[in-house]
């Protein structure tokens, strides 16, 4: 009954959709190889310097990414200790407390949150979050709760900040961890809800012993996608850390990231060296989200295994 | 405890009111006819607008989409139909990890690739940073889609004598339409609000240019650039363009919406 010529046309198909999916891994190493490349001039100059050297100095070609690395760690940091808890009370209440009319309506609004663009976050933190911080938080904190003494937050608040990066960062996260939370919880097993439910565990005692603890790899890999989304974020916190080459201890002072690092001093890039050296600053954060990536997808895809066996 | 989750859920929600009330404000205030249609405007001078990076922001779209939407398509069946082979295994962990990379590495990726070559920024390079971004997630979408397409469906195709790629592509593809043109929707709306990629290659562009050899405007590029400016104006047209710009990105995440909520209709 076979269509002459079908042979033909299946060996095509075949080679054709298996040519596309080809694309991905051939893009991913190209992406590596490209940016690598950009980078080998700086790397060669510097080597490990590069990593640990604070000195960024493009009239005397002295390049180091210490602070920049350091600025994107704190600032993610920050961002990760105030959206995960957000995050994982809006997703165990989406999928365990929430009336089912309401459920519809707040998931909707956070992911509207995810689809603002960058840009319009760092707009409204000009505009909106950093004034705000200035005059109401940062007295708050320091006058208040008596934090002024701590190094953390010593020292003159002028406005862009470490902390402003932080706080636009946890919000631009939060959707991110609170989706694949809420996905991770609902792929836990009736069962598990049911049998501490048939022991006498209250609803809250359900959640807390036999829903969370079953689905926590999963959420660890959403956080580290919140992570992942973090570190690279690149507009808003270009637009609200003060992009300054300083390590402090103080939150309230300015700093760099690596992505914003490399968005502010691209287009003015004194010569060969320093578009070099901020395209090596774009490898370690290449090398860095590859890592973080790869280990959350692994934590999540293990989670949804278990879940999915019986 | 219970009361902290419902407190979570409340001050998730606050910002994004805060963010919408504050963004529609501002604004609409800023907003007139002029804004879609006119050029920019020197400082000091009044009116002006973005027409040119509203139409170079459809044509950055345009681009990313004739470059991911085939790619993504075509990886995304191929995953569906060799779902567990070793390569699929692969392509599909790679294009997870690939949708989590920043976009300003893609950037860094199209300027090395496209513009440092030819020494110039191009329209060209800019959409294809954007469209690389949309593969992996088309794949992803893609995949998902097809593989609803019920088996039976699939099977009295290949037992009416069609040869498997007629019944991929005419049957299978097909009933995966509506769902697969949702998750492209939802990748545009993802690009078209990204200005990190275009630092490195678009550019932006003070006039009217549609080539796509030349650096081009774009709606997120122009806000940011308005938005460090020192200059109120400056700021008020940023505003504005924020608001068309999320304006866009809505529209296009409502359609996709619309798609879904049409398909489940033609499937009771």
């Amino acid at each position: 009954m076979r269509v002459a010529g079908a042979g033909v046309g299946d060996r095509i198909y075949d080679w054709v959709i298996t040519a596309f999916a080809l694309v991905i891994p051939i893009m991913l190493v190209l992406v590596f190889a490209a940016v690598a490349e950009a980078a080998w001039p700086a790397l060669r100059s510097f080597g490990f310097w590069f990593l640990v050297s604070s000195d960024w100095n493009p009239s005397a070609g002295q390049f180091g990414a210490a602070p920049a690395i350091f600025g994107t760690i704190v600032s993610s940091a920050l961002a990760l200790l105030i959206a995960t808890p957000l995050a994982l009370g809006v997703a165990v209440f989406l999928s365990e407390l929430a009336p089912p009319w309401m459920r519809q309506p707040v998931a909707f609004t956070v992911d509207l949150l995810a689809a603002i663009p960058s840009v319009v976050y760092g707009l409204w933190g000009v505009f909106v979050l950093v004034p705000l911080l200035r005059e109401h938080v940062i007295p708050f904190l320091r006058d208040t709760l008596h934090l002024g003494a701590t190094p953390l937050f010593a020292g003159p608040a002028y406005g862009p900040s470490m902390l402003a990066a932080g706080v636009i960062l946890a919000i631009m996260v939060l959707p991110y961890i609170s989706a694949v939370s809420r996905e991770v919880l609902s792929a836990v097993p009736r069962s598990q809800r049911e049998a501490a439910l048939a022991l006498g565990a209250t609803r809250w005692e359900t959640i807390r012993d036999a829903v969370l603890p079953y689905a926590r790899s999963g959420i660890v890999g959403g956080v580290m996608l919140g992570l992942g989304r973090a570190l690279g974020e690149t507009m808003a916190v270009t637009m609200l850390i003060g992009n300054r080459h300083e390590i402090s201890a103080s939150l309230l002072a300015p700093g760099y990231t690596m992505a914003s690092l490399i968005a502010n001093e691209f287009s003015e890039a004194t010569g060969e060296l320093h578009l070099s050296a901020l395209m090596a600053v774009g490898l370690i954060l290449l090398v860095l989200t590859f890592v973080v990536n790869a280990l959350a997808r692994w934590l999540v895809w293990r989670t949804g295994r278990a879940g999915g066996a019986p | 405890m219970q009361a902290l989750v419902y407190l979570a859920a409340a001050v998730t929600v606050l910002p994004l009111l805060a963010i919408l009330l504050y963004l529609l404000k501002q604004g609409a205030t800023a907003l007139n006819a002029d804004f879609f249609t006119a050029l920019p405007q020197p400082v000091g001078e009044s009116g002006g607008g973005m027409g040119n990076a509203i139409i170079g922001t459809l044509i950055l779209i345009g681009v990313a989409s004739g470059v991911g939407l085939p790619v993504g398509i075509g990886a995304g069946l191929y995953l569906a139909e060799r779902r567990s082979t070793r390569l699929a295994m692969i392509v599909r962990f790679l294009a997870d990890v690939l949708n989590g990379l920043p976009s300003i590495v893609m950037g860094i990726f199209a300027w090395e690739l496209l513009v440092r070559p030819v020494h110039h920024f191009s329209a060209l390079a800019g959409g294809i940073a954007l469209g690389a971004m949309m593969v992996p997630m088309v794949t992803r979408t893609t995949e998902e889609m097809v593989r609803l397409v019920p088996t039976p469906l699939r099977e009295a195709a290949l037992a009416l004598g069609y040869s498997n790629w007629r019944t991929s592509l005419s049957i299978v593809l097909r009933t995966a339409l509506g769902g697969i043109v949702t998750g492209a929707l939802v990748a545009i709306a993802r690009i078209a609000g990204e200005t990190a990629p275009l630092l490195f290659t678009a550019f932006g562009n003070q006039f009217w240019s549609t080539s796509l050899g030349e650096p081009i405007a774009a709606l997120p590029l122009q806000i940011f650039t308005y938005a460090i400016s020192p200059y109120d104006q400056w700021h008020a047209q940023a505003w504005a363009g924020a608001l068309v710009l999320v304006g866009i990105v809505f529209l296009i995440s409502l359609a996709a919406r619309v798609a879904v909520r049409h398909r489940h209709r033609a499937e009771d």
